[in-house]
């Protein structure tokens, strides 16, 4: 038995996890604690403080998500000392960014915002000075705007402790801190692989989604479960869907195996061959040998199939026939096709690029 | 696949991708893992930064996880037998090998012992190029400990020996005692999103779903029934024997359903004569690709997120896709293709929905025989998975083999098919990069991708451009035996000096025009890896 350590949340008795933190104990039983730079599987960093609790007989108040729990601890949450502790920080990064939620793609998903909306702010009380940064547009995939960066560094975690891409860092001190890749170089120049993993994971509207500017506001997307169509991995993700188009691709840690939300650049920014106007919308076909392809209805592309199959499996036998299944469709679609060949043409010729 | 399957009596991936991060040793051979299977790269990456895991990585190019590794060792294209039997031999020689896991769940030790025995480091430093004090150390990590995953790609499998090469790493890794064990065993990376399922379907001339023989009787007969139809008996052919056979005339009729061969196939100009000569060419896809232009109907199909269905991961895991969007125009799912056409030649194939499949497939295909998209609804399941309660395998052949015992294989190196020459003087491997994905058809037309990777480059090392007076970013020719290409230079020190790199991405610089056709005698698969070319600018 896993030993269990008894400590009381705002007037609660209940029971933690030895080695667990405040916050952890807090969540798991319904009690809510705000966070900003706190990010589950990464290194506890306690840089944000949104999280402080008022523990009895602490010198001060102490950040929850970096504080073990101990026997007999008591806890409070709600207090007016946490409160003006969490109000302070907070007008002090609304304070010092461009947080203009008018034109901001997190509108509505925003860990800040939301946070100012809890805390009942109606304005900081510090004057708004953000540093200028020229937002980053130089690539078609991630954009960057470091005005709305509140240096919670949880890119910089997911960069380097969840993909291990080893990428992004904290460059410069003080009001002149900020996150990026090496020698403040945009992603494009830089080694970065484009995982979109920081977007993910990014509080706030500083690393966001290009593809999907002004494409639909979160509140309007319909997300769908699905497994990624690249490589053998089957990383499951969810694809965003807005007026019935694909308008971007999100990690989802819920779904643990086998991605756990961590996805590539491939499953995050390829998928735009859905809505290309070449896809094929009608079925064509050649009427005669040397001639061009032409578009046909169903009915007459699905005769001429039975008509031209049937005859030379008459004329030459089954085995005249062969098909190339795919390791790109579906187990269904490959199950129905090797079973066509087999039960209906009459032939083991299947094969697909298993081998390619 | 065949490799596996004679080692262990199954061809798929040992263990599960989790368990890849709480190991203690990755053994990474013929796996650029981090550009093919980035989320699997990420896993290597986390075991060796935060969870204290050796890696040994054996490539002759530098792939970035070599960045990561403890151990790299860059072996001459093309001599991987020996370089593994090099590995065995010093655990032999030097009695770091699981004795009593030989002993108790294994056979024909005697045979590899025999043949491995003149794979001395230095003999085999002489074939690789590898330093023999290298090879020592490694075959002392890998022997010394607990558990150790080895993982595998195209790269191992691309040769004329690619069957003796995996049969090899299923020799190393039981010589350890690492199969059927949580973070051990022999794990083949698939390439594409569905190569185990379509295997696992029977999408293979020799087997029905759950690779059931189709010259067993008693599996024909048994799938006779289940469908309602007489079978034939006789193995049909593989992919290049489809195409050999059109192009001698023996195969009339050719069904290609999401499939380019036109680009992924080696020896291109074949290729296309073959499917020209065909007398009726059906090509179901989602583009018009290279080969569809060349059919006689041509259908569309619905992409992934169009459609409900399941893929089944490189783990055997099997996951469910999802309709998200409608369709462009009147394309169609394929399955529902396939059963048009069926209805039309007479055999009723009535399936209202994709679920409806798996119903039948779930009664025919044993390791499938529990999974249901009820159960898929919230996690995949990984085969086998033959009961309605049964809750998936995470890693094969625990306490037993699907064989029985493990066989070992005793088998000697052979070099590869065609070698640098005179008039050919250098290597030449193909591959992926991390921004496009096989034949380019769907990330060609990605923002994103193009951006990253807008054309096709001929990595070269520095030395080699300098003697050949070739300068970053030139155009330069690359021609084979079999045809010629040009493309940008790109120098690195990522290729070895005497070898290049060419992705196949791209159809203006068609790679496998180039490469040599020549293929594993078993596995069927053609020796893309290595093939001699000459470089010269353009």
């Amino acid at each position: 038995m896993e030993k269990k350590i008894p400590i009381t949340i705002d007037g609660r008795e209940v029971e933690a996890a030895a080695g667990q933190m405040i916050l952890e104990a807090a969540r798991e039983n319904g009690i809510f604690i705000p966070t900003l730079c706190h990010y589950p599987g990464t290194t506890k960093v306690g840089a944000c403080r949104v999280c402080v609790v008022d523990v009895e007989g602490a010198r001060s108040l102490v950040a929850s998500c970096c504080m073990p729990v101990s026997p007999g601890m008591v806890v409070r949450t709600d207090t007016k000392k946490v409160r003006d502790a969490q109000r302070l920080i907070v007008e002090l990064l609304w304070a010092s960014g461009d947080h203009n939620c008018l034109t901001c793609e997190q509108n509505g998903n925003c860990d800040l915002q939301n946070l100012v909306y809890w805390l009942e702010l109606e304005t900081p009380r510090f004057s708004i000075q953000f540093p200028k940064y020229k937002p980053e547009t130089t690539n078609t995939m991630i954009s960057r705007d470091l005005n709305k960066c509140i240096l919670c560094g949880r890119c910089i975690r997911a960069c380097n402790e969840i993909q291990v891409n080893e990428v992004l860092d904290f460059s410069k001190r003080g009001s002149r801190a900020k996150v990026g890749p090496a020698f403040d170089a945009d992603y494009i120049d830089s080694e970065c692989f484009f995982c979109g993993e920081c977007a993910d994971v990014c509080p706030v509207g500083a690393i966001t989604f290009r593809q999907s500017r002004f494409k639909g506001r979160p509140w309007e997307m319909q997300k769908v479960k699905t497994t990624c169509t690249y490589c053998g991995v089957g990383c499951q993700m969810d694809l965003n869907i807005n007026n019935g188009k694909i308008v971007k691709v999100t990690g989802n840690r819920d779904y643990a195996q086998p991605n756990g939300g961590s996805l590539c650049i491939k499953g995050r920014f390829g998928l735009d061959f859905v809505n290309n106007p070449d896809r094929l919308k009608k079925p064509l076909i050649r009427k005669e040998k040397g001639g061009e392809l032409t578009e046909a209805s169903w009915d007459e592309a699905l005769e001429l199939i039975a008509k031209k199959f049937g005859e030379i499996k008459k004329k030459d036998g089954a085995d005249s026939i062969a098909g190339l299944s795919s390791a790109r469709c579906t187990n269904e679609e490959n199950y129905l096709f090797q079973k066509f060949m087999r039960a209906v043409v009459g032939t083991n010729n299947v094969d697909h690029c298993a081998r390619l | 696949m065949a490799g596996l399957a004679a080692a262990f009596g199954s061809g798929a991936m040992t263990n599960s991708i989790d368990e890849i991060e709480f190991t203690d040793l990755i053994l990474a051979t013929g796996t650029n893992t981090t550009e093919n299977h980035p989320v699997i790269g990420m896993k290597i990456k986390r075991a060796v930064r935060q969870h204290g895991a050796k890696l040994i990585v054996i490539d002759p190019r530098e792939i970035d996880l070599v960045k990561y590794a403890d151990l790299w060792l860059r072996q001459a294209p093309g001599t991987d037998v020996a370089v593994l039997n090099g590995l065995m031999n010093v655990m032999i020689a030097e009695n770091i090998y699981d004795k009593d896991y030989v002993e108790s769940r294994t056979e024909n030790f005697e045979a590899l012992k025999k043949t491995v025995e003149k794979y001395t480091p230095d003999y085999v430093e002489k074939i690789s190029g590898i330093p023999a004090e290298d090879l020592r150390t490694a075959a002392r990590m890998f022997g010394r400990a607990n558990r150790a995953s080895i993982l595998y790609a195209m790269g191992m499998t691309q040769h004329i020996t690619g069957t003796d090469n995996v049969k090899s790493v299923a020799n190393l890794s039981m010589l350890g005692g690492n199969v059927g064990i949580e973070g051990g065993g022999v794990n083949p990376l698939r390439g594409q999103n569905n190569v185990q399922g379509a295997c696992d379907m029977g999408a293979l001339p020799n087997v029905y779903p759950a690779y059931q023989q189709v010259a067993s009787d008693e599996a024909r007969v048994k799938f006779e029934k289940a469908w309602g139809a007489k079978l034939s008996a006789r193995p049909g052919l593989t992919i290049m024997e489809i195409m050999e056979g059109a192009h001698k005339g023996s195969i009339k009729g050719l069904y290609i359903m999401g499939e380019n061969p036109m680009i992924s196939d080696p020896d291109l100009s074949h290729v296309e004569a073959s499917l020209k000569h065909v007398d009726f060419l059906v090509v179901q896809d989602i583009f018009l690709t290279e080969t569809a232009r060349l059919a006689d109907v041509v259908l569309p199909s619905a992409c992934f997120a169009e459609k409900d269905g399941t893929f089944s991961n490189t783990e055997r895991r099997v996951q469910r896709i999802r309709k998200a969007v409608t369709p462009p125009g009147e394309a169609r799912s394929d399955w529902e293709i396939i059963a048009a056409i069926s209805n039309r030649m007479g055999y009723a194939m009535n399936y209202s929905s994709a679920q409806e499949i798996m119903e039948e497939i779930s009664r025919v295909t044993p390791s499938y025989g529990g999974i249901t998209y009820k159960r898929l609804e919230k996690n995949g399941l990984q085969w086998p998975c033959p009961t309605p309660d049964h809750k998936g395998t995470k890693f094969l052949h625990k306490d037993r083999f699907t064989r029985g015992l493990g066989l070992f294989h005793a088998v000697e190196f052979i070099p590869p098919a065609e070698l640098p020459d005179k008039a050919y003087p250098m290597y030449m491997t193909t591959g992926r990069v991390l921004y496009h994905y096989h034949t380019g058809t769907m990330t060609r037309l990605s923002a994103g991708a193009m951006e990253r990777c807008p054309e096709s480059l001929v990595e070269i090392n520095p030395l080699d451009a300098d003697k050949l007076g070739i300068e970053e970013g030139q155009m330069v020719k690359v021609s084979s035996r079999r045809g010629e290409v040009t493309a940008k230079a790109q120098l690195t020190e990522k290729s070895a000096a005497g070898s290049i790199f060419m992705n196949f991405h791209f159809h203006e610089t068609a790679v496998n025009l180039l490469t040599n056709p020549a293929m594993d005698p078993i596995g069927k698969i053609p020796e893309y890896k290595v093939c001699a070319v000459k470089v010269e600018a353009a």
